[in-house]
């Protein structure tokens, strides 16, 4: 028996927040999970009345309530579209904890949340390992995707993966701490993504702040960045990822801290210190100080150092050039309002001619652990970022997100298009390498 | 006559399991709409997918007594689509489909579910133009725009909803169907069965089909911005630019408070010493705009404005109307419930209107801000308030009363483009007398003898049985 008038009083805590929503709708219009139901439930009008229901105490058992709350991609659309200024993505993930904190965390979220990822070593050698046997459940779907599929049936294996790297980036790197010739160094956050699936792109990270002299601090074994935790509504493994990758980069000395991953920065910048949860003052102090100094790779290369083009610029004018798009990641343009950086970081790249693909900036559907629960809603999100991203004509599709990159590699090769899907600091990084080579013949 | 859970099977069948909701959380999230009054869950909601299902949707409903109320968005602001408790909420957002664009016959046909924005949006790929722009237009539907006859910031120059309806295909309360109007211009065949439709918020029929006029776009336009030092500059102003037989697109009018709230949101530089702002917009042939807007201009400044500044180029355009379109977000930022008004006068009472606004937000000591479509006389006195702090409600609802006390007594009307719902029916009477309401009445009675379409709303409760 669930006692509701305790859940409600719990509940109560948001009230402030949630009677900013005057109802009046226009979520609506950019929901993507809505657009595909129908469903009142699903948009954030909904889901709000649903939390003051809980503060009136209108439903029997929290369950509905909670199922209802966890179907959302926290793309942060309705936010940043909504006229009264309901601060939707503090109330879901606050309401979240509140929800598992009364009714207790699924018991498979708490082995990898608890169990794994708040432990980045044990996390880390799993991976090593899963990454040596996943031939035997993984075949090739598309070679030139680079995706995967199930060799056998199992749940997941009718889509397309991308697998395991053979060899991790902090495998390959280790730790690394060198000084730049511009005096400016930045401390690299490389996330799970990246580390495990993506290496390529923590390489090019790495070889565009060398090009343009930036230092970089690397501390090897790094954690998750907490947000699939925080997501499910467990706070207390993601203080635990909170607190362990602030004494990892506590012992570098830089100037900003960078990542590649859309969702890690913003996690970074504005979750770690609203909900790093119960530190001391001096934790605190350091969260706001890092959180402060962290920066998205684009717009770091961008805003702080003079963007080197490559010196071969201008050499290959004959060259035809190759139509790219972009994909504006949710949590870099919603969240931060980064959008023009990503951008130029591609038009730093001679090779290529930006090709905008409509609704850019519409949410390509993955949304972490969304896509695990709700594959079917997250895929017809995705379909329509894939038709978005053929009709603009473009050879390869960028963006500034690992996780963007899996959903839309999955349903490019899902529908056998061979277009390539690359982060906008591997295009730039590529014209610094395309000048090596032209350095050397 | 079903049990409930036979019915609800009954449902099921007819309509697919997938299009039938009954848990509690999806209840509760079809109990409300964007007015203040009291939410209410139904006993059931469901999704037709077809014109077909809709119909047997709406027979079953009679077959079993049960009221039943329709949604589109949701984005009604007098109560509209809350439904009666143990009634059912019959969902119109499957049924989006632009069945056709006439462009040689400037017309289109549309299922009820079509967003007003989507529509507008495809009805300009053909070159065409559809005015209507109601303020929820980036979500509202078509299908509701025309239950509830809704207006925007165009009507000055283009009308309302109303005129842009050529035909409709709407079920009974019996689920049959019903033909009313035509594709074409003229049209006296019968009844105007759509004339009667348009606007009765879902109390008569169940829309199926709509058919739409559409005419060519405007070549050219051009907006400005006027200030005045005083209310009644500005709002004399409004009259003036009428008087001189000019019929500007948009007209619209914001007081120091609103255009307080809206600096301090946008930082759009906008004069916040200012009484009242005007915002114009002219539109036509070329050499026409250039001529009604230096005229604008002139009679603007002959009554006062102290600043007038026409926009130069589509940006600044953008700028301008921005400023319009944020100030209801700007406004009800400022507190916890926005309630907003829509009591609209003949267009010279508006000084009179503007200036008994202010007294009555003095008088229950309120925060009011009023901005709105002074061209049309449609005003938006919107209250900012807490409804928790129950004193303050008090209040609230006192100067609701005297609003529209004032409204009439200015020769106006209740509700120029919001509806009247449930939030206003108990002032009908008021402004249309009684044999206005018991002629009504009838025609409920005898076009829906079971009382289930969208029972309560306009006309209230009791319903006479002839």
């Amino acid at each position: 028996m669930h006692d509701m008038k305790k859940l409600a009083a719990l509940v109560k805590e948001l009230e402030e927040q949630l009677v900013v929503c005057m109802r009046c709708g226009m979520c609506q219009a950019v929901c993507p999970v809505y657009t595909e139901t129908g469903r009142e439930a699903d948009v954030a009008r909904g889901k709000l009345a649903l939390l003051d229901g809980l503060i009136q105490q209108i439903f029997k058992e929290p369950g509905g309530v909670h199922e209802r709350l966890m179907r959302c991609l926290l793309c942060g659309s309705c936010a940043a579209n909504c006229p009264s200024g309901v601060k939707v993505l503090d109330i879901f993930l606050k309401a979240r904890a509140i929800l598992v904190g009364y009714t207790g965390l699924h018991p498979a979220n708490k082995i990898i949340f608890r169990g794994m990822l708040s432990h980045p070593r044990v996390f880390n050698s799993l991976v090593r390992a899963a990454g040596m046997f996943q031939g035997v459940f993984l075949k090739s779907a598309d070679e030139f995707l680079g995706t995967s599929c199930g060799r056998f049936s199992f749940p997941l294996a009718h889509r397309h993966l991308k697998a395991f790297a053979p060899a991790s980036f902090n495998t390959t790197i280790g730790r690394l701490n060198i000084n730049g010739g511009s005096g400016l160094k930045a401390g690299f956050f490389v996330g799970c993504l990246i580390d495990k699936i993506y290496p390529n792109i923590g390489h090019a990270v790495l070889s565009s702040l060398k090009a343009n002299g930036v230092g970089v601090f690397v501390p090897d074994e790094q954690g998750c960045c907490g947000i699939p935790a925080l997501s499910s509504g467990d706070l207390l493994a993601f203080g635990k990822m909170v607190r362990y990758n602030l004494d990892l980069f506590s012992a570098g000395d830089f100037d900003f801290l960078v990542t590649a991953c859309a969702t890690c920065t913003s996690t970074i910048k504005k979750l770690w210190p609203m909900f790093a949860g119960d530190l001391s003052e001096a934790e605190k102090t350091r969260i706001n100080e890092l959180a402060e100094k962290t920066m998205d790779i684009s717009q770091f290369l961008v805003e702080k150092t003079g963007l080197v083009t490559a010196a071969s610029d201008g050499k290959n004018f004959d060259r035809e050039k190759a139509l790219i798009s972009y994909h504006d990641p949710c949590h870099l343009k919603k969240s931060l309002g980064i959008e023009a950086q990503p951008r130029m970081l591609l038009g730093a790249n001679s090779g290529y001619v930006l090709k905008e693909m409509s609704e850019a900036d519409r949410c390509c559907g993955c949304g972490g652990s969304f896509n695990l629960k709700y594959y079917e809603i997250s895929a017809s999100i995705g379909r329509r970022k894939r038709d978005s991203i053929l009709q603009s004509g473009c050879s390869t599709v960028a963006t500034s997100c690992p996780a963007c990159m899996l959903q839309i590699s999955d349903m490019l090769s899902q529908a056998g298009e061979h277009i390539r899907v690359k982060h906008a600091v591997e295009i730039y990084a590529d014209s610094l390498e395309r000048d090596l080579d032209v350095d050397t013949h | 006559m079903s049990t409930r859970n036979g019915l609800l099977k009954e449902f099921e069948r007819v309509l697919g399991r997938d299009n039938v909701f009954y848990e509690e959380t999806d209840l509760h999230a079809y109990s409300y709409d964007a007015a203040v009054v009291e939410s209410c869950p139904p006993w059931l909601v469901v999704r037709p997918q077809s014109s077909e299902a809709l119909g047997k949707a709406v027979h079953l409903c009679n077959e079993n007594s049960v009221p039943l109320t329709v949604r589109g968005a949701g984005t009604n602001l007098s109560g509209g689509t809350i439904p009666k408790p143990g009634g059912i909420v019959i969902l119109t957002n499957a049924l989006d489909k632009i069945l056709e664009i006439n462009e040689e016959d400037l017309y289109a046909v549309v299922q009820p579910g079509v967003i007003t924005a989507k529509f507008a949006a495809a009805v300009e790929a053909a070159g065409l133009f559809y005015p209507p722009d109601p303020g929820s237009q980036a979500v509202s539907t078509l299908g509701g725009n025309v239950a509830e006859n809704a207006g925007g910031l165009r009507g000055l120059r283009y009308g309302v909803t109303r005129d842009y309806v050529m035909g409709l295909e709407f079920f009974d309360s019996n689920g049959e169907l019903v033909k009313a109007g035509a594709r074409t211009v003229k049209c006296v065949t019968g009844y105007n069965l759509g004339g009667l439709l348009v606007g009765s918020e879902g109390t008569l029929g169940v829309f199926s089909r709509i058919i739409l006029k559409l005419i060519p776009m405007p070549v050219a336009k051009k907006a400005m911005m006027a200030v005045f030092p005083e209310v009644s500059m500005a709002s004399e102003t409004v009259s003036a630019i009428i008087s001189n037989k000019i019929v500007p697109v948009t007209l619209e009018f914001m007081d120091n408070f609103t255009i307080r709230a809206v600096e301090e949101f946008s930082r759009a530089g906008l004069p916040v010493e200012a009484a009242a702002m005007l915002l114009i917009e002219v539109d036509g042939h070329p050499a026409q705009v250039e001529e009604d807007a230096a005229k604008v201009e002139s009679i603007c400044r002959r009554m006062g404005a102290t600043r007038i500044h026409a926009a130069q180029d589509a940006r600044e355009r953008d700028k301008v109307w921005e400023a319009r379109r944020s100030a209801l977000s700007a406004l009800s930022r400022l507190r916890p419930t926005t309630v907003l008004e829509d009591a609209t006068v003949p267009r010279s009472k508006v000084p009179a209107m503007i200036r008994c606004i202010e007294e009555i937000a003095r008088k229950f000591d309120l925060s009011i801000g009023t901005f709105g479509h002074a061209g049309d006389g449609n005003l938006h006195p919107t209250i900012l308030t807490d409804r928790r702090d129950t004193g303050e409600w008090l209040r609230v609802e006192k100067a609701i009363d005297e609003i529209f006390e004032k409204a009439l007594e200015l020769g106006g009307t209740l509700s120029g483009e919001h509806g009247i719902g449930t939030s206003k029916s108990k002032y009908l009477e008021k402004e249309t007398g009684r044999a206005a309401i018991v002629y009504s009445r009838r025609i409920k009675a005898a076009l829906d003898p079971k009382n289930i379409l969208n029972p309560g709303k306009i006309i209230g409760e009791r319903v006479c049985t002839i």
